[in-house]
């Protein structure tokens, strides 16, 4: 039990280190004998794949799942998540009701979705029932919102036809596989601006702003600036502010709204974030490795429209630790801090057979959104959008480990 | 008791003249011949019916309203032998303290040669900032005053050297009652701790019954104990008596084609301040859109005028190339009187988080102006004006914190040096914006700004450990220089009502 914790990364953000340093854990090095390996989305590829044989030992704790990203892929996950509507469907689950029109009540927060080139077909079928829609591209595999275009017209997406004679891509590699989702061009604006929110699993989750006045017109299809809201493409716009990096806090989000439209719908917006990311971790809890040497912190993105439904965008693995502003590197900070406190409680060295949920004092500006046990134990009918009832992390779903600690949480 | 009633029967005509010329009184007057359709209404007792009539319909409760919103900003009674300018400012040396007229010709002259179709906003010095108009305030004097040369137990210390009087803290507890530490507040007994039932619950039931009713003398007295945040926007309308009438919009739309097609020199100073204020602040730089639409509709409103009635100051005037001094030739520029400074439009921002319409709040932003905030950047004798609330800040802290007062006095840190920007900009900037919504409640609860004035001397109390600390005026400024983190109310109650004085 004595000894420091020890400590590796390959990511050199400062927010990281001076984490580990404030703690005493000594920095060693991947060959040696370490405690705690904060690597990279790479890394994790590499330390879990078949050929590499690598085993982590009873005492050693890294910070991604191994398949993280049957969640933070996007196609993955608009996967896991229709699948998941397809089985409780068929259990004829309550949370699968549908209404008149065919749509989920309770499980419609990801926008229609398809995988190109593979779903194209249906992509067509769909776009042609409304074809003055617009629809946005997202590659596959790339993050910081690179390689995303909209499109409104078939013909700006021929290449991806599974017909098409020009294409080459005959063969997908999963790299330049693409989704299409239908673009939510009515998103609520505050100030005239979009924004989305990113919640870390974390108390003080911010919302991120776009530095240029929204319009929905199609000419401005082109403008980046206006329609993306990743910190890395609005930082190059010309009205970016280096001071507040165009970011609010969500209990400012909050303030605003439930002053501008009342505190029921507030509540209600807030309610119905919970429950999507409760929904899209139960959908991919059974593809999830349950490894015990593993926990994560997830950045939801979710971008409100303006009848105040939240919608699910995507989820990141390796939310960037970057920080923009001042008060960012305090937020990213903090998030890392309490991160650890949880992950490696007491600042001992791991032992995965621990079977500890975290105290309540250790969460730090962690909020417990659902606590699995509980759920099984009161029943299956469970109403999980009740927030007022005990909930604590989620879990491994059947093994009982300190296994999946991701936390959802904002003030 | 006669000159009371005299007085009375002079307000009553007054409001009644000013009434009759308002919208409400041709609405009224509509609704009155549309009732003699109803058969309720009988000629033979016609006067009773349409007055019972304006009740049921909810225009009594409008005119009640319309009467109360008068009275709030009708001025002081006089004698009748005052002259006019006697309503504007009592007192002659504060009259005579305005901002000359030569220099204000001075000034516009400036302006006019300055006209290029895109400024160099580096060219635009503020008019004025916070800082210079303090200058200002210090070297008021009054000639008829003699403070005697000798130091004695009343001799004032701070900068503020004119015998205003100000309230004693006796009078503040009578004034600001309902912030006393039995009655429950919003900013305080809804705190997550705090179980709902206590307080909050049943406040928030008053609040919605208050809105039902539509009256605003009783949204008035309900907001000193806070705002429900659902509740606030709609109370605040009620209390300033702005409506959403269909004129008000078109108002506000004749306002902005002015804008769009005509350019004013004094845009340029807004932008400036739009963008060395509200765009770098961390909580309004969302709505930087929106306090351009604002104020340069609002640099354009000749309604605005009509508050110099009761304002000390007057507007400044341009003349007519060639015409300088005759009267003839003399605009009102900017048209509506106001020259905005340094930090004018976080008087706004704030609003943003309320009013997401923009004619609302325009006209929201409009009636505090002429209501509230002109008061602290004009010079005046009135008790919510910022040289009453400058020497009132001073003399709370040297009666009641007077090792403190001293201490930074002999530093060279005077506390108002510190304290004047916050109460010029009513807070606004400084405390985060939940708390800063918490604070003008009260401001429109107790129809005054000498709330800021207390609030600033809570804030010194509440830091003065380290005040007493420090050694500098930079130090000072330092400890200072945060409010972010502050609870408005709770260090208001302990100022006011739990500080052996």
């Amino acid at each position: 039990m004595a000894g420091k914790v020890k400590w590796v990364t390959d990511i050199e953000k400062s927010v990281l280190i001076n984490n580990f340093e404030k703690r005493g854990w000594v920095q060693v090095t991947e060959n040696e004998d370490w405690n705690f390996y904060w690597m990279s989305v790479q890394t994790i590829r590499n330390v879990f794949s078949l050929e590499a044989g690598y085993r982590l030992s009873d005492d050693q704790i890294v910070n991604h799942f191994p398949n993280h990203y049957e969640l933070t892929r996007k196609d993955l996950m608009v996967k896991n998540i229709k699948r998941y509507r397809k089985e409780l469907e068929k259990e004829g689950s309550p949370l699968a009701e549908k209404d008149e029109n065919g749509k989920y009540i309770y499980l419609d927060f990801v926008p229609v979705t398809f995988m190109l080139p593979a779903d194209y077909n249906l992509f067509v079928e769909e776009f042609r029932k409304s074809p003055s829609s617009t629809w946005i591209m997202k590659p596959c595999g790339k993050a910081q919102g690179k390689g995303i275009f909209l499109i409104n017209k078939l013909s700006q997406i021929k290449k991806w036809s599974r017909d098409s004679k020009t294409s080459s891509f005959v063969s997908q590699s999963s790299k330049e596989a693409y989704v299409i989702s239908l673009y939510i061009s009515n998103p609520l604006l505050i100030g005239g601006r979009k924004f989305d929110l990113r919640l870390y699993v974390y108390k003080l989750g911010f919302c991120r702003f776009c530095t240029v006045k929204y319009t929905p017109s199609t000419s401005e299809l082109d403008n980046m600036f206006v329609h993306l809201t990743n910190v890395a493409i609005q930082k190059h716009g010309d009205d970016y502010n280096h001071i507040h990096g165009g970011k609010w806090t969500v209990s400012n989000l909050r303030l605003y709204l439930e002053s501008t439209r009342g505190k029921e719908v507030t509540g209600k917006l807030f309610d119905e974030i919970h429950w999507i990311i409760v929904q899209s971790l139960k959908a991919v809890a059974p593809v999830m490795n349950n490894d015990k040497h593993c926990f994560e912190c997830y950045g939801y993105d979710i971008i409100i429209d303006d009848k105040l439904k939240p919608w699910l965008i995507e989820v990141n693995a390796s939310p960037s630790l970057t920080s923009s502003t001042a008060n960012d590197r305090i937020l990213k900070y903090n998030l890392i801090n309490d991160t650890l406190n949880i992950a490696v409680p007491n600042g001992e060295i791991p032992d995965c057979k621990w079977n500890k949920s975290p105290p309540k004092e250790v969460l730090g500006n962690y909020e417990i959104l659902y606590d699995e046990e509980l759920a099984q134990n009161d029943g299956a009918d469970r109403d999980l959008r009740n927030r007022s009832g005990p909930s604590i992390g989620l879990k491994g779903s059947r093994t009982r480990d300190t296994g999946k600690t991701a936390l959802t949480t904002w003030k | 008791m006669l000159q009371e009633e005299e007085d009375l029967s002079l307000t009553i005509a007054h409001i009644v003249q000013k009434l009759k010329g308002s919208r409400l009184y041709s609405q009224l007057e509509r609704q009155a011949w549309v009732s003699l359709q109803k058969p309720e209404i009988k000629l033979e007792s016609l006067k009773e019916d349409i007055k019972e009539f304006f009740k049921i319909s909810g225009w009594e409760k409008k005119l009640q309203n319309a009467v109360y919103s008068e009275l709030t900003v009708f001025p002081l009674p006089r004698h009748p032998a005052a002259p006019p300018e006697h309503l504007k400012e009592p007192l002659v040396y504060m009259r005579k303290a305005q901002r000359p007229v030569v220099e204000q010709k001075e000034l516009l002259n400036k302006w006019n040669e300055m006209g290029t179709d895109e400024p160099d906003l580096s060219l635009f010095r503020p008019v004025y900032a916070p800082k210079d108009f303090l200058e200002v305030l210090i070297n008021l004097r009054n000639p008829n005053y003699e403070n005697g040369d000798h130091l004695n137990l009343k001799t004032h210390l701070g900068l503020i050297q004119v015998p205003l009087k100000v309230k004693y803290i006796s009078e503040l507890k009578e004034f600001f009652i309902e912030l006393s530490l039995n009655t429950g507040q919003l900013g305080i007994d809804d705190a997550t701790q705090v179980p709902p039932e206590l307080f909050e619950n049943e406040h928030v039931r008053l609040g919605q019954k208050v809105l039902a009713e539509q009256d605003s003398a009783a949204a008035q007295q309900y907001i000193r104990q806070g705002s429900p945040t659902a509740l606030r926007a709609e109370l605040w309308a009620l209390i300033l008596n702005v409506s959403n009438q269909p004129e008000d919009l078109l108002y506000y739309e004749q306002l902005k084609s002015n804008v769009i097609q005509h350019d004013l020199l004094v845009d340029s100073l807004i932008y400036k301040d739009v963008k060395l204020t509200a765009s770098n602040d961390d909580y309004y730089f969302v709505f930087e859109d929106y306090l351009y639409q604002v104020l340069l509709c609002f640099s354009r409103d000749t309604s605005v005028l009509g508050h110099f009635a009761y304002n000390s100051a007057s507007p400044p005037k341009s003349y007519i190339r060639g015409k300088l001094g005759m009267e003839d030739y003399a605009v009102f520029y900017p048209p509506n009187g106001v020259i905005p400074f340094h930090g004018f439009s976080m008087y706004v921002a704030p609003l943003c988080f309320l009013y997401h319409e923009p004619s609302k709040l325009y006209q929201i932003f409009r009636e505090m102006y002429v209501r509230f905030f002109f008061r602290l950047h004009s010079i005046s004798s009135h008790p919510s004006g910022i040289v009453s609330l400058c020497l009132l800040f001073e003399t709370l802290l040297q009666t009641h914190l007077p090792q403190l007062f001293y201490h930074l006095r002999e530093i060279g840190a005077q506390p108002l040096r510190i304290s004047f920007k916050w109460m010029v900009r009513a807070f606004s900037g400084y405390l985060a914006t939940d708390q800063l919504l918490l604070l003008w409640d009260r401001i429109l609860g107790y129809n005054s700004l000498e709330i800021l004035a207390v609030l600033a001397a809570a804030v010194f109390a509440f830091r003065a450990v380290n005040l007493m600390e420090v050694t500098s005026l930079a130090a000072a400024e330092a400890v200072l220089a945060d409010l972010s983190t502050l609870k408005v109310m709770p260090l208001l109650q302990i100022f006011l009502f739990a500080t052996i004085t």
